[in-house]
């Protein structure tokens, strides 16, 4: 029938596009799960090591190290954590919104900002907005490895160690749950002295090989990486969940529009039977 | 009853091992270590090599790229790098991420355009905002 050949094409494609977001849903939902079981388990290491540090922290009093002692904030490093690939709701906007907010309020202080950018959304994000940018890296896929992390990191480590930058945060998504991920901006240097002033019950210390600095300083670093690459698995985590969310509700309205569509198709339908009939009637009643 | 000392070895991307060993042998900076349980108090810095767990029952190998070892009476961890490591290793890293920025953001300006990112997040939100009002009166 002509009259609702538009209609049905439509329809036709709209219901492609939900099958795609349909199937988008569920490949994110499963890569959600594992991408959680990942953030588990690089816990225990980050753990463990600041068990370390706090040991460390205390037991060498003698030595301060420069990640652990604060000093006047004139310019701050900042590495922005976003996911390399869109479809994913506001995950990302409310991120930069977050970050660009910092940024204001850091610049009416009169700091000055250095930023690295960890995923591709925001390495495109900070080449808009302007300013120094020390690095970056990108399509770090499902499974990112601590090694593709080390270049960027040391960036900033390094612009910490030659007094560039005199703290040192990450900004990521925090994942809450399936449903709701918060933007977090985190400060990594100097390392939080409050959680490692914890009082011991009794006074101990270790044998250092080769002694205190060496062992404080690797460990350190490690924990910096380790704390970087535990922001990366959680917003990879924010990611799916996101994703997996907005293209449920994509799938959903896609259905309400079908389901529009085909009402639309029917009415038309019955008005052209209607119309005929009527006119066969009239034709009838003419003769 | 042996005496035992618990092993956790774990590294930023997982947990590799955890369980009970009478005797635990790792390659230190310093030399070849081994550990009895009610070992005193040690931190050390490992070189790539192989820690063996000796559970008594049998022998376990595992390979780690370096990394740190901490000891405590009872329990022993190992802080497993799962990358290979060295300062000019990381060096040529972080050259080859400021390098990547450089060439991703090429035409950057020195000073941060507010105004643009404002306007960009603006039209993110108006987007998303569009978006839950079409879904509402539908």
């Amino acid at each position: 029938m002509a009259v609702g050949k538009e209609i049905k094409t439509k329809i036709a494609s709209v219901q492609s596009t939900q099958k795609i977001t349909r199937a988008m849903e569920m490949v994110a939902a499963s890569k959600m799960r594992k991408t959680q079981e990942r953030v588990l388990a690089a816990r225990p290491y980050a753990k463990k090591m600041s068990q370390v540090i706090r040991h460390l922290a205390q037991a060498s009093s003698e030595y301060k190290h420069a990640y652990l002692s604060e000093r006047e904030v004139k310019r701050v490093g900042i590495i922005l954590i976003s996911s390399d690939r869109g479809l994913c709701g506001g995950l990302n906007s409310n991120l930069f919104r977050k970050f660009v907010k910092q940024l204001k309020a850091w610049d009416a202080e009169g700091t000055e900002v250095v930023m690295a950018a960890i995923g591709s959304k925001g390495e495109g994000f900070l080449g808009r907005l302007g300013g120094e940018v020390l690095g970056s890296v990108t399509h770090l896929g499902e499974a990112p490895s601590i090694e593709d992390l080390i270049g960027v990191v040391k960036t900033m480590l390094k612009a910490y160690d030659e007094g560039k930058i005199d703290r040192f945060y990450i900004a990521h998504n925090d994942y809450v749950n399936t449903m709701t991920q918060q933007p977090e901006i985190v400060q990594l240097l100097p390392v939080y002295t409050e959680e490692l002033e914890e009082e011991l019950t009794h006074h101990w210390d270790y044998i250092y090989e080769p002694d205190a600095k060496d062992v404080l300083d690797q460990l350190l670093i490690r924990y910096i990486e380790s704390l970087v690459y535990q922001g990366v698995l959680e917003n990879n985590a924010c990611e799916q969940a996101a994703r997996m969310v907005a293209m449920k509700s994509a799938s959903d309205n896609a259905g309400d529009l079908i389901d529009e569509l085909q009402l639309i198709y029917n009415k038309a339908r019955q008005a052209s039977i209607t119309q005929e009939l009527s006119e066969i009637v009239a034709g009838a009643a003419a003769v | 009853m042996t005496m035992t000392i618990h092993v956790d070895i774990v590294s930023a991307e997982a947990s590799i091992y955890s369980g009970l060993a009478e005797m635990v042998y790792a390659p230190g900076e310093m030399g070849e270590l081994g550990i009895a349980p009610r070992h005193a108090p040690l931190v050390t810095r490992l070189k790539p090599g192989e820690i063996r767990i000796d559970t008594g029952s049998e022998e376990l190998d595992f390979f780690i790229s370096g990394g740190i070892l901490e000891v405590q009476p009872h329990v022993v961890t190992v802080l497993a790098d799962t990358a290979i490591r060295a300062d000019d290793l990381d060096e040529a890293k972080a050259l080859e991420a400021k390098k990547r920025a450089e060439e991703a953001l090429a035409d950057k300006s020195a000073n941060i355009d507010f105004a643009k990112a404002q306007a960009e997040l603006a039209e993110a939100a108006a987007q998303l905002q569009a978006i839950s009002r079409l879904r509402k009166t539908r």
